[in-house]
């Protein structure tokens, strides 16, 4: 407890001190709090996860309804310890990223709203209030808002900052409605939370749209693709590594109010979980962008964890304990990984932009020989989130995967879910394995495409070294299994009907000290082949040639596989969803001067969901326009007619 | 006293009235001022204890109100030379036949609300709805800019007397906000009726609209 208000005081005083009123010596300040402030409460979510204590702090806070009332349990702290970790190296990040930043008081803006932003999702997570809650999460939103606006001056930047403020706004606006149904039996405390009969469907609707909007689960993604590209690159890692889970802890919270759940909840999860991991792979594998790339890997991990998540509450509905523990400790682990390495490989695409110039994917190439750190924490993080062993994200696929397999062998209902859980998750992997082979292999490898990409040399320390970091937590989460599940059992008690706290993962024990034994051969067995090839390259000529040269006699950068063709043979095989945009000029005659190509795919939902509502909104408000005819005299006619249409409908 | 209170109501409909049915600004003006100060004799009449502080507060009201106000009104209008309203929206004999209307609307609403016992005068509150609305006609019926300032007066005074007629005990407190409001109202609009004076020539509201986007 005295951790956790020590990091939200650092944070307090690095928001207020960030503000420029100090010359550029004490610049570093917002930064280095911010760093201070998120550590310790990673500690404080650290101390109560180990130790298993939990604690209520209830301040004096005058306002009607609220109450500055915060608490600890496994939840809680599970969503507190990625928070304050990744926040902290991100802030080493940023401050490197910003060095070079030539307008400083705009940076120091930034570490305002940054400091801001980490304290309210501390807020969020830990408030047991409602109003508490509301305001800490629109104070997140906010924040990040401003967060995202850092190179304002960028059309494209506006642009994404709107989307990300109206899908934000139109998420809380589900959000207060949902707060008034919990609140039906009392008040706006979390322990009074009594939903009146009947009203439970309703409020998990809610919650699954208001909480989804922020976590972006499909169709509610479309801010993520824009928002995250536009931001500063260490924004963007926070954002998509733990401001997005937020969105997760809000349905996981609002579960333990609900009593026992329903199966349609359970299924409405899997099936958008599914849908969200499909879609979101396969429009990320159709993207030029790096940072959008990585946006869309987002949307696909959100989809795994609601895939867990729809097993827990299934396994909870058909009274399987297993499934439900496997489910819930499946999701809550991808929480923790998807922060590590999603907020690496965005700190990997920052690094790459900063020295290239550019996220074009096409426009990179070569650069692992240029910026070897970087390229390793890189190649690190696309394993881990491609699901492969032993890195982390095996470990969460893994648990939810027993989840399937296990529902397929216990049959009855639960049968379709396992079914649904195997298939998708195989082929949400499979494509992720082929999206970051394009990522990884066209941006770090082959010959780099363009000039600045030649140019290109390594980050500075603060920023290699938080990368450095992320990628060893990868490694050692990945081994590390077996002892993991002391960490993820606390917070997954919380969300079972008959709270039996330690020993939950018994059952997977040896499962999981199996896949730190393969691991662990795995890594022996690569390093000694990795020395055996030393070991027979010694003493003979090693000749370096051009990768894929492929016997050419002049080959060129541009011969090379580009990430648009590299990824076509997949975009061909789902252009149904994707509805890939070509434009071809093909080449004419025997002699041919010049051909191009040219792809791009929109966002399906954005272009045939959102613009036609958004389109047919404002075409009914512009009917109303004859209302405004711009004369003071009319307006006060309108103000008078309502009065007396009031007084009559009052009187008679 | 309820004879009196009644007489003072019918005086306040008869200005009510002349506002509708005048043409000239100053005779409109010198009305706002009269009834301000028929308005400033009624709690008098409901309210028999009369301390020295609801004495001193009536009168400074009064003051604002009967000689203040009319005479930045009356300021106004000299400097920018105008002297009647012409082509109003809605004719002055329309507007007549229209306040008998809202006479009786005010009427019919004040039979049915649920109003306490202790009230002065069950014609006060007629009264009362009646001069909300001249107010708001006013405003809605007349082009010129210093008409719709002396409309929303008018409105401020039929609320003032919506509150005595319910003679609650401090019924000065909710007024003196009011009279805060309408105070910023008429000195912005003074100085903005200037404003648009010296610009385009004229202080016509209607043909402002250009001025929307």
């Amino acid at each position: 407890m005295f951790l956790y208000v020590a990091s939200l005081l650092a944070l307090a005083a690095g928001a207020a001190l960030s503000i420029p009123l100090f010359s550029g010596r004490w610049r570093w300040l917002g930064c280095a709090l911010a760093v201070v402030g998120s550590g310790l409460a990673s500690l404080a979510g650290l101390s109560s996860l180990v130790g298993g204590a939990g604690w209520d702090l209830v301040l004096p806070w005058s306002v009607p309804m609220g109450s500055l009332h915060l608490g600890m349990d496994g939840l809680t702290a599970l969503f507190v310890v990625p928070i304050g970790f990744i926040r902290a190296l991100a802030a080493v990040y940023g401050g490197g990223y910003f060095r070079k930043e030539p307008n400083f008081r705009r940076a120091s803006g930034s570490w305002f709203f940054y400091n801001l932003l980490v304290l309210s999702m501390l807020l969020a997570v830990g408030a047991r209030n409602g109003l508490l809650f509301l305001v800490s999460w629109e104070m997140m939103s906010l924040s990040s808002f401003f967060l995202v606006m850092f190179h304002r001056e960028r059309e494209d930047v506006g642009r994404a900052g709107l989307t990300y403020m109206v899908a934000m706004h139109l998420g809380t606006a589900f959000l207060l409605v949902m707060f008034l149904f919990l609140s039906a039996g009392g008040g706006m405390e979390f322990d009074s939370f009594a939903p009146a009969a009947g009203t439970a469907s309703v409020i998990f609707a809610l919650a699954v749209l208001g909480f989804g909007t922020k976590a972006g689960l499909i169709p509610m993604h479309v801010w993520l693709p824009e928002a995250h590209p536009a931001a500063p690159s260490h924004v963007s890692a926070v954002m998509s590594g733990v401001m997005i889970k937020t969105g997760i802890y809000g349905i996981l919270r609002v579960l333990t109010f609900l009593g026992t759940p329903l199966p349609w909840w359970g299924w409405s999860l899997l099936l958008v979980g599914a849908v969200s991991g499909v879609l979101g792979v396969l429009f990320a594998l159709a993207q030029h962008d790096l940072k959008r790339l990585l946006a869309y890997h987002s949307v696909e991990n959100i989809g795994i964890i609601a895939l867990g998540m729809g097993a827990g509450i299934l396994g909870v509905v058909y009274g399987s304990t297993p499934i439900a523990v496997l489910g819930f400790s499946g999701a809550l682990f991808h929480v923790v990984n998807h922060a590590i390495f999603k907020s690496l490989l965005f700190m990997g695409a920052g690094s790459v932009g900063r020295a290239a110039g550019t996220h074009q994917i096409d426009r990179l190439g070569g650069l692992l020989q240029r910026m070897p750190a970087t390229g390793s924490a890189f190649l690190t993080g696309s394993a881990a989130i491609c699901g492969l062993p032993p890195l982390n994200g095996f470990v969460s696929e893994f648990l939810i995967f027993s989840a399937g397999f296990l529902a397929v062998v216990s049959g009855g209902p639960l049968l379709p879910v396992g079914t649904v859980i195997i298939s998708s998750l195989a082929l949400i992997g499979g494509l992720a394995a082929a999206c970051f082979t394009k990522a990884f292999g066209i941006v770090f490898l082959g010959f780099p495409r363009s000039g600045d990409a030649a140019a290109a040399t390594e980050s500075n320390r603060a920023m290699v070294w938080p990368m450095v970091v992320l990628a060893a937590l990868c490694v050692t989460l990945g081994l590390a299994a077996p002892w993991v599940r002391f960490l993820l059992e606390p917070a997954v008690s919380v969300l079972l009907p008959d709270p039996s706290g330690a020993g939950l993962l018994g059952p997977v024990v040896a499962a999981l000290w199996g896949i730190s034994a393969v691991g662990a051969a795995l890594i022996i067995l690569t390093l000694a082949l990795f020395w055996l090839r030393d070991r027979v390259l010694a003493g003979r000529i090693v000749r370096v040639s051009e990768t894929w040269g492929c016997g050419y006699l002049a080959p060129t950068a541009r011969m090379q596989y580009t990430a648009s063709s590299f990824a076509q043979p997949t975009v061909n095989m789902f252009r149904m969803f994707l509805r890939p945009k070509q434009t071809v000029k093909e080449p004419d005659g025997l002699l041919p001067e010049s051909a191009s190509l040219h792809t791009h795919t929109d966002d399906l939902f954005r272009e045939r969901l959102y613009v036609p509502v958004f389109t047919g909104v404002k075409r009914a408000a512009s009917l109303l326009r004859w209302l405004h005819q711009g004369q003071t005299h009319f307006y006060v006619l309108y103000i008078a007619l309502t009065a007396l249409v009031l007084l009559t409908w009052r009187l008679w | 006293m309820a004879n009196m209170t009644d007489t003072l109501a019918i005086l306040l409909i008869l200005t009510n009235f002349r506002l509708l049915g005048s043409s000239r600004l100053w005779s409109c003006i010198q009305t706002v001022a009269i009834q301000a100060v028929l308005l400033g004799l009624l709690p008098l009449l409901t309210n028999p204890e009369l301390t020295l502080r609801v004495g001193m507060i009536l009168a400074g009201m009064t003051f604002i109100k009967a000689v203040v106000l009319p005479w930045l009104v009356r300021r106004s209008a000299r400097e920018v030379q105008v002297k009647r309203e012409i082509e109003p929206m809605v004719g002055f004999t329309v507007s007549l036949l229209v306040g008998v209307g809202l006479l009786a609307v005010g009427v019919a609403a004040s039979r049915r609300m649920a109003l306490p016992s202790q009230l002065s005068s069950p014609l006060l509150v007629a009264v009362a709805v009646f001069t909300i609305l001249t107010g708001l006609f006013l405003i809605v019926a007349r082009k010129k800019a210093i008409t719709q300032v002396l409309g929303y007066l008018v409105m401020e005074n039929g609320i003032y007397s919506f509150g005595m007629a319910y003679a609650v005990q401090e019924p000065f407190l909710v007024e003196m906000g009011i009279l805060l409001d309408v105070w910023a109202a008429v000195f912005v609009m003074g100085i903005a009726i200037h404003h648009i004076h010296s610009a385009y020539d004229h202080i016509d509201t209607d043909r402002l609209s250009a001025l929307k986007e």
